[in-house]
Order: structure tokens, then sequence, then C-alpha cells
């Protein structure tokens, strides 16, 4: 993975007496405290971060905590105070004015909250005025952006006008402009949170699907941890400006660097963040190309339970056997363990969600198997240890 | 008490004459005016006087008809109709479009300074700072007073008619140029310059359009100012309807009066609606 953007030291204080401010910040003194002292509201203290090419990167925060502020030093739509932005190791604060509209030209397109569109222009237009103001010619602009409402399915939407249209719709043409442009980056300050939940749950997933083919670099904003988890590579948590956590959707929710972040993801959807490699167990299993009923028997004393999972030399999954019908072998001083293996049992892959399987789980009661993409038996999940995870119980990590 | 009438006057009114008088000297510049806003007269006038009555009375009920083709104001082209008829039988017809001319003289000069004006305030609030007391302060004084430099300048006729009425006119010109572009929303700026726009790009991309029905509606409102100019520009020898109001005055004429005042009542509704459907059509 290599970094496409590199945040140092970044910091934006609003107001007038800004080195004062400055100092302040320096000393320690709280976003509270300096604003009382110099009126000067802390935007964003000293952020420092990376984001790698081709992630999602979302920046958590409640309102007012810097999120937007930051997001527009990107772009420098807000000029910082202090610090620097690198794009590809170009330092974005030592370029001048037209360079600077090379770069939101060419490199980054911002998605706003309340979309952003121009009402006195089609949605075509809209979606063209990127390229349109780059001077590219009428037919080539216009079939680039019809590319891009093709691509968030506004295909035959371009001659309507903005208010024609719904909200998602209208957030659509929002992704349609950013993606006509073609940059690299895409900046998104709560693009969907002015989307109603089923909406927003749509727009999220279209994101998703578009990121497997287009690898754009994304810096996602959001104040909902669910939306968070569930579309970023990597979270940033931020609170009066500053940068409380950086990490994986897992390290947030398994260890939150404090109070401030475990308030956050009290709330937190985990059925839609845990996949069943997550929350499933070891299995208790025999190789049916070597171990016999006895053995089947004996493990099942051992770990109490009243099943053993079958797999092969290759530790394929062939099936389940359970312990009356073993005790019977045992007693016919029968070996042929195969008779009696029930190949019924349900599967699933280390990565589902365990929203997808919680349902059939809870309802049977009978453990999945979760195997991987080689048809090896990798756990199993049961009921009770779903329902510790999604209590909030530890779970499996993996690196 | 402390009698403020025994100390010495303070020399505002001879401080404004020597300005004036120090102005006059730029006798080279004041000629090019003239022959300027001269020139769009003779311009306005001429069409005027080229079009027979009855294509004038056609093409403004087709206007209205047209910039009002969804509601089909029937009631209003009913009135114009009237109302222009009664101004040919009047005989005002020839004052009409002097009054005419110099309305619409008076807003074009208002748009072509106004605009850029407001366009700078609405971009600098240092621009804004300094232009909102003095828009304020030429449109509350009282409009007698500019006929004084404008025939300093520019003699008698037309041309200062023009002069004064554009003084008193412009304001809201500027102020809703200034106020239209100031409340595009944030994010539609902030959509113009994430992309790249260059600052013209901008304005003409994003703003301007945005505030047009804003501006427009100052354009209205200047309009009526400068009409509401012509009697009093008709004092320093502006000719049109407002010469016939004041010739009346001056021979105590009430019916006289009445009827030139009626036609000038009858051009400014006509104007207003006229400006004002123009508005809604560009609206999307
Ligand atoms: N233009 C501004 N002038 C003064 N203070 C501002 C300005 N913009 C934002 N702030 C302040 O900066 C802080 C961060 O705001 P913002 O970045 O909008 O937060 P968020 O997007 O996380 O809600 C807030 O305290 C806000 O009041
Ligand atoms: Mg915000």
């Amino acid at each position: 993975m290599t970094v496409k953007l590199q945040v140092k030291n970044l910091t934006k204080i609003f107001g007038k007496r800004v080195v004062r401010a400055k100092e302040l910040l320096k000393q320690g003194k709280s976003k509270a405290e300096i604003l009382k002292e110099t009126g000067a509201t802390i935007g964003v203290d000293r952020a420092n971060f990376e984001v790698e090419s081709g992630e999602i990167f979302v920046i958590m925060g409640l309102s007012g905590s810097g999120k937007s502020t930051l997001v527009r030093m990107i772009n420098r739509l807000i000029e910082p105070t202090d610090g620097s932005v690198l794009i590809d190791g170009e330092d974005l604060m030592q370029i001048d004015k037209k360079a600077l509209r090379d770069v939101r030209r060419k490199k980054m397109s911002m998605v706003f909250q309340n979309f952003g569109l121009f009402p006195n222009r089609t949605i075509l237009d809209n979606t063209a005025y990127g390229l349109e103001i780059q001077g590219i010619d009428k037919v080539t602009r216009n079939q680039k952006a019809n590319e891009a409402l093709d691509l968030v399915g506004l295909n035959g939407y371009g001659d309507q006008y903005p208010t024609q249209l719904s909200g998602g719709m209208q957030q659509r043409v929002g992704l349609a402009r950013a993606l006509a442009n073609d940059a690299e980056i895409l900046l998104m300050d709560e693009a969907f949170s002015a989307l109603d939940p089923l909406n927003r749950s749509d727009m999220q997933d279209q994101l998703l699907d578009l990121q497997e083919t287009m690898h754009k670099t994304i810096i996602f904003i959001s104040h909902d941890l669910n939306e968070a988890l569930k579309i970023g590579d990597h979270i940033m948590i931020m609170k009066d400006g500053e940068i409380v956590q950086t990490g994986t959707p897992e390290d947030i929710l398994t260890h939150p660097a404090d109070e401030y972040v475990e308030k956050f993801i009290e709330n937190v959807d985990r059925s839609k963040v845990y996949t069943a490699g997550n929350v499933m167990i070891r299995p208790t299993t025999v190789n049916i190309e070597k171990d016999g009923p006895r053995l089947a028997l004996k493990r099942m004393r051992e770990n109490e339970v009243s099943t053993v999972y079958v797999v092969n030399n290759k530790r394929e999954l062939v099936g389940i056997i359970d312990a009356r019908d073993v005790l019977e072998l045992v007693r016919q001083e029968s070996r042929d363990l195969q008779s009696v293996v029930n190949e019924d049992v349900p599967t699933t892959t280390e990565e589902t969600p365990i929203a997808d399987i919680l349902d059939d789980i809870s309802q049977t009661g009978i453990p999945f198997a979760v195997l991987n993409d080689k048809q090896q038996l990798r756990g199993i999940i049961i009921r009770g240890a779903v329902l510790g995870a999604l209590a909030g119980n530890e779970v499996n990590h993996f690196a | 008490m402390l009698n403020l009438m025994t100390i010495a006057k303070i020399p505002i009114a001879d401080w404004m004459d020597h300005f004036v008088d120090w102005l006059t000297q730029f006798t080279g510049f004041f000629n090019g005016l003239t022959s300027f806003i001269g020139g769009i007269i003779n311009g306005f006038q001429w069409v005027f006087d080229l079009i027979p009555i009855w294509l004038f009375i056609i093409i403004v009920a087709g206007i209205t008809y047209l910039a009002n083709r969804d509601t089909k104001k029937w009631g209003l082209i009913i009135f114009e109709v009237l109302g222009l008829l009664l101004i040919w039988n009047l005989d005002f017809w020839r004052d009409m479009t002097q009054t005419l001319t110099l309305v619409l003289t008076s807003s074009l000069i208002s748009l072509i300074i106004g605009v850029p004006l407001g366009i700078w305030m609405a971009k600098s609030d240092i621009a804004q700072a300094i232009f909102k007391p003095i828009l304020d302060f030429m449109q509350t004084m009282p409009a007698f007073v500019y006929l004084i430099p404008a025939v300093a300048f520019f003699g008698i006729g037309m041309v200062p008619g023009v002069f004064a009425s554009v003084i008193f006119a412009m304001p809201p010109t500027v102020r809703m140029t200034n106020l239209g572009i100031r409340q595009v929303p944030t994010e539609l700026i902030e959509a113009a310059d994430s992309y790249g726009s260059t600052e013209w790009q901008k304005l003409i991309k994003v703003q301007l359009p945005l505030a047009k029905s804003t501006l427009m509606a100052g354009i209205n409102q200047s309009m009526m100012l400068a009409l509401s100019m012509v009697v009093i520009a008709s004092m320093i020898g502006a000719m049109g309807l407002g010469t016939r109001v004041y010739f009346a005055v001056g021979r105590n004429d009430a019916g006289g009066g009445f009827a030139a005042g009626l036609a000038i009542v009858i051009l400014a509704i006509i104007i207003d609606r006229l400006t004002q459907a123009l508005n809604r059509q560009r609206k999307h």
C-alpha cells in the first residue's frame, strides 16, 4: 500500500488572536480555555494522519469536532493556520493559486452534505461542471458526464433540474459530478447524512460497489459510527478539534482509546460489523480417513459436546455425526463412520457479517460451519458465541 | 446653554461649491460624457420615433403575452393597450416616449455602473463597508439637490436629467446585486471553488445566474425611481411627461397636470409589470 495523502500538524484557528491562541495550544490548554482567554476557536488542533491509496478513510466525531474544517483544509477551501498536506508527496501549502486550481480540477473532487448542486443547471450540466471549467469541449464532457450518471444509476435524468429529484437522487448526481472529473481523491463531507436511513444504506452499498472497481482514495466524513464501520478501511475519531484515535474498525471496537470513543461504540449495531470469522469457535473434529468411532466418542466426552465435525485429510468438511449414532456403531463393533455422517450442514464463510446468519442461528439453534474458499473447516458458530459478541464480549481477531 | 449659532458657521456649502467648481475644470471629460449619454438618448428616441404608434402598442402587448405565457394575464394586456391608446388620444405620445427614453437611459447607465459595483461589494467586505453609507446617502439626499451639479456639469437638457436620475436611481441596482451574490448558499460557492473554478468562472456560471432574480428586482426598483425623477428632471429641461406636469403646475392647470400625471402612472405600471414578468420568466 502506498500513502496517497499525508497530513502533518494541520491546524486551524478561527478568530483574531491567532498567534496567542497558538501559543496556548502549545502549552496544552483546552479548546474551551483558549476560547475564553482569546476569543479564538480551535477548529482543528495539530492533526497528523496518513491515508493509503485506494482506501476509504472515515473521519468521525460529534458535531463541532472539526471534521468539516479538516476536510476543507485538504483542498484549501479553508486556509490552514499551520501544518501541511501532502498529496503523492507534494506539499499543497507551497503551491500558488493556479497550481492549487489544477490540483482541485484534476486530483480531488468534493461531495457535499446538502449536495451542492447548482439549481440553475440541468443534471447533465451539473455533472459536467468540473469538466466544463477545465475548458473541455461540450461533446466530450457530456459523454463523460453521461457515463458518470450511468455509474450511479441515473441514466436518462440528464435533462431534469435538481429540484425535480429526490434527495437520494440528488446526492447521486453529487457523486456523479465527482466521478466525472476522474479525480483520484474524493472528499465526502457527511455526504449521506441528509438522507433517510434506507436511502443512506443504499448509497453506502453503492459507494462500496463502485469502490470495488474504482479504487479511489476516499476521505469520508460521518457522525454515524455504523456508517463508518460499514464503509471505512480506517476510522479516525475527533473530539474538540483533536484526533482521539485512528485505526481499523476492529481496533476502534475492541480497543477504544478512551471514554469518548467508548460512548460512540456503545450504540453500534455489532451484527453488521462482526463477521462469522470474529465469532466462530474451534470445532471438535474427527478425520474420516483415519479416526474411528471410539476416538470420536472420546473427543465428544472430553469436550462435552454431542456432535463432532467430520473432515478429510485435507481438512475439507464432510459432515457431522451425532453421539447417539456413534454409540450405536461402537456397540455394533462397526468402524464405518461414513455410514452415520450427516452431510446436511449449514455453512458460511469467514467474511459473512453475522447479521446475515443471525436469524437462522437464533431460530434453529443449529451451528454453522465456517469454511474458507478451499472448503476447509475453519470453525463453527454457535448461538451463545454470537449473542455474547453482540452483547460486547471479546471476539476473535486476525491480523 | 451654548448657542451654536454664535460660533462661526461650518462652511459645508462653501466646500461643496469649491468641489463642484474644481470638478467643472474637467470640461473635456464632461463633454465626452455628455456626448456618450446624449448618444444613448438619441438612439432610444430615434427608435421610438421610428416605430408607428400602433406597432409600439402591439409590441408591448406581445412582449407581455410572451412573458406571461403560463399565466395568461389578459387583464394586464387589455390595460396596457387601453392605457397606451389613452396616452395617444391625449396627445402625450411624444412626451411619453421622451420620458421612456429618460428612464431607459438612466436605467441602462445604472446597470452599467451599478452591477460591477455591486459585484465588487459582494466580493470585498471593505468595498461593502465603504459603499453602503454612500449609497444610503445618494438615495436619501433630496433629489432636487442633484440638479445643481447636474446643470453645472452638463448645462440644460436631457443629459443632466439623466445624470441626476442615475445618481438617485442607481442604489437599488448596486444593493440588490450585492445582496443577490451574497445570498448564494455557501455550499454552492464551495462546490464551485472545490472543482477549481476561477473567480470569473464562479461569477459567470454560479453567482450571477443565482443572483439574477434579486438583481432584476433591483433593476425594477431603479427604473421606478428613475421614473419618479421625471418631473424633477423636467425643471432642468429634460423633456417629456414631466415637463407637462411642471408646466401645468406653473399655469395652475389642475386638469392638465392630472392628465399628464395619469400618463406617468400608466407608463409606470407597464414598466413595472413587464420587468417583473421578465424576471419570473428567467427563474427556474
Ligand atoms: N468560519 C468559522 N468561523 C469561526 N468558527 C468556525 C468556523 N467554521 C467552523 N468553526 C468552528 O470550528 C469548530 C469545528 O467546526 P466544524 O469543522 O464545522 O465541525 P464538524 O464538521 O465536525 O461539525 C466548531 O467549534 C465551529 O464552531
Ligand atoms: Mg461538518
